[in-house]
């Protein structure tokens, strides 16, 4: 056996081939005899899916008391003295005339298909096929490819009907898009009629696709899988991540592929992760570092770059300068730039999140939960943050195998259903603003009251949910950007009363958990440790908490900040308030440290190119805290190089020394500042591979602050404003897959409200809030509560963050007819 | 619905003056309706079964010896033994979806007489507990729908179904489900899935034996709409009465339908165990001989899933172990009588096209198999075959249903006789049943075919 067996599990004896085996109990056959070492072939079996016994590839002799019989070994535990012969001219025979029954119609199209070289079929074939055909009718035809969604390839000739895909997008997607059709022969996968493949998790079913049937967009043709190279890494597409490999030739990036991390994962991808590839492979990267001169920006030396950057950073009071952003980055270059700020320079505004997160100290100052932890069977998962299918993908996935499949109790408390609503068994749809009442009423001990436009029906039912036996976990992150971070904080501190409860963090953007660990926040210092109580020993460290992005950015449209670097960072999108954005970039010198110009570099006066995760080493922080390493595959374009080199560079430059030459050293000094990371280097992230290792390490909570929501006027909505998986956002727009799928700006209203504003579908209104009014289309949507106005952020089409007024506890907005 | 129009059955029940145990109301054309039946003893074995406890209702049906008349034969008492106990909900599934080639019983059953199927379903579920039944019935039979439908608006507004049933604390509800039209819907896991909203697809078992997983997940019983006909009867006189008749394996009698070569096919109430082939056949209340007084060549005893008989083979009795002993089986009833007129080849080919068109596609020997069976066959007959066909075309067979295939003794060639039932690589046994006609026909007469093989002669080659 490969595995090893916890102690305290009982073992049954099979008898494999002749040779006695011990299995776990309830163990499917055929994965008992893979453990031993017997590799039993297959087609539609996969480890995450429900077995179907469709194909009978597995087809085995198998005696279970009475007689020996052929039995698909995919469906049958194992069961004590089970005697199983995968050898036998029984055995033997059956296999050969499924493999003969599977290629009768199969177009043998290989020598152009790209699952040519790594296809199951091909390869079952060769190991346990009849070598040769005896079919000489005509085969079955289809259309070649007939694409299915945006994305995804389906050729049904090639097709062995083996359920995989379906299976995937029913059970595990949740979106039933993809059915089989007709009978007998005739029996095919398709899409309703304009019901395209639309899931945001189709291309998993093109990776477990036993044949070249599903191919997606960004592959096709592109490669043929003996050129390939691989090396495994984690996505930094959004804060799951997911343990990928990525797949080169002649050092370019052709492929992620899923790779099953049994704490994260399970092998599956969101489409965002799946393909952002396509991005950093674009010709739009930033190859080459630029300074301003006269109006343009213009390509200069590194030199001359790193030794410009440096005197500004240098001749800057650090109290006047700041850093924002750094989420993209590795958890060594996010190290090394917490020590350029914080040792070298001696500011302390340092914020990688762009004040649409939450509290770093809350963050890290809550139990945290394991993704494991949040899905344990029976538990209840309090869903308080954004919507995960929008944001965190494979989480998604997880969560909704908890809820579907474990018996998981999901209550969502978000200000309007979201992806998981399907599967949740309370739905709490607070006024956005008054989450933090909602959150005080689940935990109180009196009688429930109506609460938040929360029914006290609705909270005694998900109180009783939440005094269940399960574990409870939370959920946490900022579902609306028009909501703010401190209303969300005094709700999580308010269930930090439920006994034994955990949290799961859902900020979503790719690294920012590392950012949080390495310090990149005010106040902060690496390893969850504070200025005050922190050990690092650096010489320029400031003794009182610096500024957050809000801050910094409001000190710089007062004048107050002079220099403003940007670590991948772009507010003018992702900033909820897009006019404090503008005319804070406007007001200062913007530094920029970028893979791609953005609006927010359009303000720079210097850019320095960085690598991509794929094109530098380094090591990545999940949201449950967990390090696992990214890998180099390729080089990076042009001149860019790592952040952490320009991090070193630009201390030289500023009369510092960080004292990293390479990541080893940069470990060992993390290991020096924080206990948090004791043990994690990168000989421990290289022997951990696929499962990483988990930080611990707790800051002290922050104090409630006791907000109370602002007063509305009668006529008034409180805005939503919530991310979707596709939006504008700068690695999107530059891939060419996914750019066109953002949905596009639309309010959305519940259809009583929709009706009382009179209006048609799609018909334009305009959206007015203190700061400033938009006009928009309008839908309706049963999704969205009574009251609320629901706009998606970050969609490039309309500008909405111009209604935000960053601070506002909530948003009122007016919705009227017509444009303005 | 115009429901109550008479609508002249062109049916095809012939009364044959026997033992009527579920076609008594045949000669009425009216006891569709509840008048009818109440005038005829409808709903008299439910209001005796109300009288007794649960489980004498199901002892009484256990001591009947009540097989299964959709096809596998398996006794309905028994069956019903397996519902776990302490499992809640549980459900009768009834199977009206006909559609084995040959067979048309349960049409007549539930066209003619749904208050005799309704009162047996209420039967059933009072022995077993049961406050839910499904009945689901064959798309295409659309008189049948709207009669059972009919009857079932009568029968609630009688508190004959409903909440407490003439006064008890009894109470079903019965849902009337509409097929979409497909052969293996008739398979009971494929009709639970179908009853789910799924595509008719069978499910494999284990472990989704019906009784233990069925719908929803839950305990369920599916049986025939002509095993729950007979219920009625069997309350009202008793299992030693019900056992007077037949044989003691094969106690009752059954409908057979029987079609082809003869004089009058039709839907017969017979014996089982001491009615023989021959007496269906030949007998003067029954098919009166063959058409024509020709010879019979072959007959298919138990619908078209079931190996062929042969001559030798009439004076069987109509019963379940020695017809299955002699290498077929009885299957749904339906008995298909071919003459000496009949191409064998032909009559193949026309039984394996239907299990190819109507394979589910769910798992590949049937899928591909059967196809590839039916085009082989296509071209064998259009005189196309090739050497080398025949013993392919048994491989194949072979690989869908692998080891010897049950079939008939042929003495005279001293071929013995292979006991049903086959053995499958597939999930149900409608792949295997494609195997029936060709390993039958070829057995017998491997000459109509290798006549249609064109024998390939040298092609002269001139030396230059
Ligand atoms: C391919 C296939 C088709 C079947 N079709 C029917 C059918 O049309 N009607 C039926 O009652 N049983 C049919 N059966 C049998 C059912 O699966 C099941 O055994 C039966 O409904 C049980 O009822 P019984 O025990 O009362 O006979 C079929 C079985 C198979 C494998
Ligand atoms: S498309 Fe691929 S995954 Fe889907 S059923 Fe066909 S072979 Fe299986
Ligand atoms: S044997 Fe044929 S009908 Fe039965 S499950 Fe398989 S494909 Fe479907
Ligand atoms: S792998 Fe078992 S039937 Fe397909």
């Amino acid at each position: 056996m490969t595995d090893t067996q916890p102690e305290t599990e009982a073992s049954v004896t099979i008898v494999v081939d002749g040779q006695e085996v011990a299995a776990r109990p309830g163990e499917l056959l055929i994965d008992a005899c893979e453990r031993a070492g017997t590799y039993i072939p297959r087609f539609c079996y996969h480890e995450r899916m429900k077995p179907v016994g469709m194909c009978r590839m597995c087809l085995v002799e198998v005696d279970t008391g009475r007689g020996m019989g052929l039995q698909p070994s995919c469906m049958i535990p194992v069961a004590e003295g089970m005697t199983v012969d995968t050898q036998s001219e029984i055995t033997k025979k059956a296999q050969d005339g499924i493999l003969e029954f599977l290629l009768i119609n199969h177009p043998l199209d290989c020598p152009v298909c790209d699952k040519g070289g790594e296809c199951p079929l091909q390869d079952q074939t060769m190991a346990y096929g009849p070598g040769e055909s005896r079919f000489v009718e005509e085969k079955r035809h289809y259309e070649k490819p007939i694409p299915i969604s945006d994305t995804v390839f389906l050729d049904r000739e090639r097709c062995i009907l083996c359920d995989r895909c379906t299976r995937f997008a029913k059970e595990v997607a949740g979106d039933p898009l993809i059915h089989f059709q007709g009978r007998g022969n005739q029996t095919e996968v398709n899409t309703f009629p304009d019901e395209p493949f639309s899931s945001y998790f189709s291309g998993n079913t093109v990776q477990i696709c036993p044949v070249g049937a599903l191919t997606a967009k960004p592959y096709r043709f592109k490669a043929r899988p003996w050129d390939l190279e691989e090396t495994e890494s984690t996505s930094v597409a959004d804060a799951v991540g997911s343990r990928i490999t990525v797949q080169s030739s002649r050092n370019q990036v052709l492929r992620y592929m899923g790779v099953d991390s049994d704490p994260v994962n399970w092998g599956w991808l969101s489409d965002k992760e799946r393909f952002s590839f396509e991005a950093f492979n674009s010709d739009e990267r930033i190859t080459e570092p630029m300074a301003r001169s006269g109006g343009d920006l213009e390509p200069v030396s590194w030199g001359a770059a790193i030794a410009a950057v440096g005197d500004a950073l240098k001749n800057t009071d650090p109290s006047r300068l700041g850093i924002i952003g750094g989420a993209r980055l590795t958890n060594e270059s996010q190290f090394a730039f917490t020590k350029l700020a914080k040792g070298v320079l001696g500011t302390d505004n340092v914020d990688a999140q762009l004040g649409d997160g939450l509290p770093a100290e809350l963050v890290l100052g809550l139990p945290r939960a394991t993704i494991d932890q949040a899905c344990a069977p029976g538990g209840t998962i309090i869903l308080m943050g954004p919507d995960p299918k929008e944001t965190l993908g494979a989480l998604f996935l997880r969560l909704k195998h908890a809820a579907v499949e474990d018996g998981a109790t999901i209550i969502e408390v978000t200000p309007h259903r979201t992806g998981l609503g399907q599967y949740a068994a309370h739905h709490l749809h607070p006024l956005p603003g008054e989450t933090a009442a909602l959150a005080a009423a689940l935990v109180a001990e009196t009688p429930a009251l109506d609460t938040a436009g929360v029914s006290a029906d609705a909270i005694t039912a998900a109180r009783a949910a939440i005094a269940g036996d399960g574990p409870v976990t939370v959920i946490l992150g900022r579902a609306s950007v028009a909501e703010s971070a401190a209303v969300i904080a005094d709700a999580a501190l308010s269930l930090t009363s439920i006994p034994g409860v955990r949290f799961l963090s859902a900020l979503s953007r790719s690294n920012v958990h590392g950012a949080l660990d390495m310090g990149m926040s005010p106040g902060l210092l690496p390893g969850r440790s504070t200025l005050a109580s922190g050990t690092a020993n650096w010489p320029n460290t400031p003794s009182t908490a610096g500024m957050s992005t809000a801050q910094m950015l409001q000190a710089a449209a007062d004048g107050s900040l002079d220099t403003i670097l940007l670590l991948g960072a772009d507010p003018i999108s992702d900033f909820p308030d897009t006019d404090l954005a503008e005319r804070a970039l406007a007001n200062a010198t913007v530094i920029a440290v970028d893979l791609f110009e953005t609006a927010s570099t359009d303000h720079a006066d210097a850019i320095l190119p960085a690598a991509a995760p794929q094109e530098a080493d380094g090591s990545f922080t999940n949201l449950e805290g967990r390090v696992t390493k990214i890998s180099r595959k390729v080089t990076p374009p042009g001149t860019a190089r790592p952040d952490w080199i320009i991090a070193a560079e630009l201390a030289m430059a500023a009369g510092g020394d960080l004292g990293i030459e390479s990541l080893d050293d940069v470990w060992a000094q993390i290991a020096a500042v924080s206990p948090a990371h004791a043990g994690i280097d990168t000989a421990s992230l290289d022997a951990n591979q696929r499962d990483g290792v988990v930080v611990e390490g707790t800051l002290d909570l922050p104090a409630a602050s006791g907000v109370s929501p602002a007063v509305a006027d009668a006529y008034a909505y409180r805005l939503v404003v919530s991310r979707r998986m596709y939006d504008a956002g700068t690695i999107l727009a530059n891939s060419p897959s996914s750019a066109h799928l953002a949905s596009g700006t639309a309010l959305h209203l519940h259809p009583v409200d929709f009706d009382a504003l009179g209006l048609d579908r799609g018909a334009e209104v305009t959206v007015s809030s203190a700061t400033g009014s938009v006009s928009l289309p309008v839908e309706p949507s049963g999704d969205v509560p009574r009251g609320v106005a629901a706009v998606p952020a970050n969609q490039g089409d309309i500008v909405v963050g111009t209604l935000i007024a960053v601070g506002d506890v909530a948003t009122n907005v007016r919705v009227e007819r017509g444009d303005s | 619905m115009a429901t109550n129009a008479y609508v002249p059955h062109a049916a095809g029940y012939v009364d044959n003056e026997g033992p009527k145990i579920v076609s008594s109301r045949f000669v009425h054309d009216d006891a569709f309706l509840l008048e009818r039946s109440l005038a005829t003893g409808g709903y008299e074995g439910l209001k005796k079964a109300l009288t007794m406890a649960p489980v004498e209702v199901h002892d009484i049906v256990r001591d009947a010896v009540l097989l299964g008349r959709g096809g596998a034969g398996f006794p309905a008492g028994i069956k019903w033994g397996f519902c776990p106990p302490g499992k809640w909900p549980m459900y009768l599934v009834v199977n009206g979806d006909e559609s084995e080639p040959g067979t048309y019983k349960d049409r007549l059953l539930m066209e003619m007489d749904p208050h005799q199927l309704i009162e047996g379903c209420l039967i059933a579920c009072y022995a077993l507990g049961l406050s839910q039944c499904f009945l689901y019935v064959r798309g295409e039979m659309a008189l049948a729908q709207e009669r059972i439908a009919h009857a079932l608006n009568e029968a609630y507004e009688a508190n004959l179904v409903g909440k407490n049933i003439l006064g008890t604390d009894f109470s079903v509800d019965v849902v009337l489900h509409w097929g979409a039209g497909a052969y293996i819907v008739g398979e009971e896991t494929a009709l639970i899935e179908s009853l789910e909203g799924e595509r008719g697809m069978p499910r494999l078992k284990p472990p989704f034996f019906p009784a233990a997983i069925g719908l929803y997940g839950q305990p369920t019983i599916v049986n025939n709409v002509e095993t729950l006909s007979n219920l009625p009867w069997i309350m009202v006189n008793g299992a030693d009465e019900y056992k007077k008749y037949g044989s003691e394996t094969s106690p009752g009698t059954r409908l057979f339908a029987i079609s082809g070569h003869v004089k009058r096919p039709g839907v017969y109430e017979a014996e089982q165990g001491t009615t023989t082939f021959r007496d269906l056949i030949y007998g003067d209340n029954f098919c009166q001989g063959m058409k024509g007084d020709d010879e019979l060549k072959m007959f298919i005893p138990g619908g078209a899933s079931a190996p062929w008989f042969f001559p030798e083979q009439v004076d069987l009795p109509l019963e379940a172990r020695p017809v299955g002993a002699a290498g077929s089986m009885l299957g749904s009833g339906a008995i298909v009588i071919m003459d000496e007129s009949t191409d064998a080849v032909k009559a193949c080919l026309r039984v394996v096209r239907f299990f190819a068109r109507e394979s589910c596609g769910k798992c590949t020997p049937c899928r591909e198999g059967t196809t590839w069976e039916e085009t082989l066959l296509r071209r064998i007959y259009d005189g196309h075959g090739r050497p080398g066909d025949l013993e392919m075309l048994l491989d194949i067979a072979d690989n869908i249903s692998p080891g010897p295939y049950p079939g008939a003794a042929w003495e005279e060639q001293g071929v013995e006789a292979i006991p049903f039932p086959p053995k499958q690589t597939t999930i149900c046994p409608l792949g295997p049943s494609s195997v029936a006609p060709i390993t039958s026909a070829l057995r017998r007469f491997r000459d109509e075919f290798e006549a249609k093989i064109p024998q390939r002669t040298s092609i002269p080659v001139s030396a230059s």
